[in-house]
């Protein structure tokens, strides 16, 4: 194990596969000589050459298209989005073709892309640069979404995804890339995708968070342990496929779920989650399921309203505290 | 200080070897066999004979909603028959000649608008896309593929069609500058036809020609009569041997028009005269070449009468095939099953099999169940 940022986590993951794998390479904007907006791809163009490591003009539905076309002749682009949010100009590429090539062929080509970048809200994006993206991408069959909320993960995961057959989008975040953790350093650890990850072990609740949301649910349980309330924090990490298995259960082990997400709730992550737990868990449950979500509106830039949109501690361990029927202390 | 002209002056081309009257540039004559020459147009009156029956095909509700590519015969066929097969061929969603030339048997195609997934799956040895409906978005996908050539030092060319409408998606003009910048070999053939849908070119773009698109991204761009089999073959090769040779993409416009309708869902006479289709079938790709192999002696006896009985046959052959299985539905959404698949899979074929060994429906409870006592998931941990 060594203790590296979640930064230089994906950047070991990169640097591992492209040694590992010729067919593997690195395609951005700024991804190059300028090491990518979030110095991601830090060396990697020393190391690798222009070959594998193209930077490209401002055209994320080209170059997404671009790597789609590449990878069903057998390579393995990473695409890096500068941010997710600038995925939406690349919709239709990602939707209609990565999703779709494999069944559209007849599982003649397949599309082993990974599509990475920053996504949700950080520190005063506004209302363009702060969406939480998953949401546009885990509705679709064929896809296959990421989220993960640590160094390890960023690691074991991103080299997962770079490994799977299938189109990958991985959506890191803004405010974990300077993160510290433990990753090892075994070019062979990977993570594979689709494994859920109990965070912290507890009876009373399970509270279902990844990202920011997870740290943040964190201290809601370690401030609600004082109150008495032993929460069990599961951490999805692959939204689709869902381990649903992990969710569920947790979920008969304590009998109450809260969801927290950071985007807005509307038909959200935690829709889904929230629903798979009744159907299958129904009868576990000794209470509905709660969601903290963020407000369903687009995203201030004024610092204050930029929080109060976001689900708070606050609002986390008001929501477990309720379906403990607990009162406040 | 005056404005100066910039050097280089940009120039767009035009070339037309064969005209309409049949008269033949003999000087730009390419240099084709009698073989190769008898080979391409039979593959043209293939092309017409399997379009005008399938017209007739979805008329009679044997087949679906698909897209006629009468008058085109001449753009496809002259451009597709200077690839190797090794050479990778990306269609959008009107190249049946072309994509009979590059193999595909007639059953696969009328399969693919019967939604038999099959129909649309190339061999694992052919070199081309499957049918590609959202206008332009193959684009990219052509520069990936010579990108993917490039990157690995193979000496492959792309040949990329699309219409004339298709040139205001910005997927077009992404894909042009990657070319351009990436110097990739990647041949775009551009069918222009004059419509897209029921929009007429001068709606579509204010530029003169569409060959011209390609100055403002550093590539060759050419515009050819699309009616002249023998323009748009020599206009391709010169293409295709560039690329070959490290010379970089090219757009060909091919200057042609559709003389069906946009679909077979589609009414042209709400937006089209009949004289200007009839101003275009005196151009008919196809009359000028019987014209011009008849003056070589290359016209063959019963030709007509072969290539009908080879589409009745491969009609025959696909209405005896079964319907497609339910359950493939579920086959390539992900180059594996997630188990959340592969419940709906399971549940499916259940109730395919039928109430009998279907079994898996819970029993509904006889009194209000206590926590954790009914089994109301399916999900087993
Ligand atoms: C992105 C997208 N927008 C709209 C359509 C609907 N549509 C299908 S074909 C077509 C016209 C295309 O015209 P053109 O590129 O000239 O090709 P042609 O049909 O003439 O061969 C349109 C608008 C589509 N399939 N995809
Ligand atoms: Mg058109």
């Amino acid at each position: 194990m060594a203790v590296m940022t979640y930064r230089e986590a994906l950047n070991l993951a990169l640097r591992e596969e492209m040694k590992r794998d010729p067919r593997v390479f690195v395609i951005g904007e700024e991804v190059g000589l300028y090491e990518g907006a979030y110095k991601v791809t830090q060396g990697l163009l020393k190391e690798f050459g222009p070959k594998r490591v193209v930077d490209t003009p401002i055209a994320e539905s080209g170059f997404t298209g671009v790597g789609i076309g590449a990878s069903m002749v057998g390579l393995r682009p990473v695409i890096e989005m500068m941010t997710f949010n600038f995925a939406l100009l690349a919709l239709d590429q990602i939707v209609n073709s990565a999703a779709k090539m494999y069944y559209m062929s007849g599982g003649q080509y397949n599309v082993p892309i990974v599509i990475r970048g920053p996504g949700g809200p950080a520190h005063q994006l506004a209302a363009q640069h702060s969406q939480s993206m998953e949401v546009y991408f885990y509705h679709v069959p064929g896809l296959k979404v990421v989220r993960p909320s640590t160094p390890m993960d960023a690691k074991g995961l991103l080299k997962a995804a770079i490994r799977d057959d299938n189109p990958v989008v991985f959506i890191e975040s803004e405010t974990l890339y300077a993160v510290k953790g433990e990753v090892p350093e075994d070019p062979e650890f990977v993570i594979p995708l689709g494994e859920a990850i109990v965070r912290r072990e507890g009876r009373d609740v399970t509270v279902v968070a990844y990202m920011g949301m997870m740290y943040r649910a964190m201290e809601a349980a370690e401030e609600l342990e004082k109150e008495g309330i032993s929460v069990e924090i599961v951490d999805p990490r692959t939204l689709r496929p869902m381990d649903a298995g992990t969710i569920i259960g947790s979920v008969r082990k304590t009998h109450r779920a809260v969801v927290v997400e950071a985007g807005a709730g509307f038909a959200g992550m935690g829709s889904e989650i929230a629903a798979f737990i009744m159907e299958h868990a129904f009868d576990d449950l000794d209470a509905p399921v709660e969601r903290v979500t963020g407000a369903n509106a687009p995203m201030p830039y004024a610092r204050g309203l930029e929080r109060a949109k976001t689900p708070s501690k606050e609002r986390i361990m008001e929501a477990i505290r309720r379906v403990c029927y607990a009162e406040r202390s | 200080m005056p404005r100066t002209p910039l050097e280089p002056r940009f120039t767009v081309e035009y070339l037309s070897i064969l005209d309409s009257d049949g008269n033949l540039d003999s000087a730009l004559e390419p240099d084709l066999s009698a073989s190769e020459l008898k080979r391409l147009y039979r593959a043209m009156l293939l092309g017409r004979r399997l379009d005008e029956r399938m017209v007739r095909l979805q008329r009679q509700g044997r087949i679906g909603t698909f897209a006629p590519i009468k008058g085109q015969e001449a753009s496809q066929l002259g451009s597709v028959c200077t690839l190797r097969p090794t050479d990778w061929m990306v269609p959008s969603f009107r190249e049946t000649a072309a994509m009979l030339w590059r193999g595909w048997p007639i059953e696969k195609l009328l399969m693919t608008f019967a939604g038999q997934l099959e129909g649309t799956q190339p061999a694992p040895d052919q070199h081309d896309l499957p049918i590609t409906i959202p206008v332009a978005t193959q684009l990219p996908h052509a520069v990936g593929l010579a990108y993917a050539a490039q990157y690995r030092g193979d000496d492959v060319v792309v040949m990329a069609y699309f219409g004339d409408g298709a040139t205001s998606e910005g997927d077009f003009h992404e894909a042009l500058n990657f070319a351009g910048v990436w110097h990739v070999p990647v041949v775009f053939v551009c069918q222009n036809n004059q419509w897209a849908i029921s929009v007429p070119l001068k709606k579509q773009t204010h530029s003169r020609t569409i060959a011209q698109k390609a100055l403002a991204y550093g590539l060759p761009g050419l515009q050819v009569d699309g009616n002249d089999v023998l323009a748009v073959y020599a206009a391709s090769k010169e293409a295709v041997d560039r690329a070959r040779e490290g010379g970089g993409p090219t757009l060909i416009e091919c200057v042609t028009y559709r003389l069906g309708v946009h679909t077979t869902a589609d009414d042209p006479t709400k937006y089209r005269s009949e004289e200007e289709v009839r101003e275009w079938e005196r151009k008919d790709p196809l009359t000028r070449f019987v014209e011009y192999l008849r003056k070589k002696n290359l016209l063959e006896e019963g030709l007509e009468q072969q290539v009908d009985a080879e589409i009745a046959a491969a009609v025959k052959r696909f209405e005896a095939m079964a319907p497609p299985d339910v359950l493939t539905m579920f086959d390539h959404a992900y180059a594996e099953k997630p188990p959340e698949l592969l419940a709906q899979r399971d549940e499916l074929a259940g109730r395919l099999r039928g109430p009998d060994d279907a079994g898996s429906a819970p029993e509904p409870p006889s009194s209000p169940p206590m926590r954790g006592q009914r089994k109301t998931s399916r999900w087993q941990n």
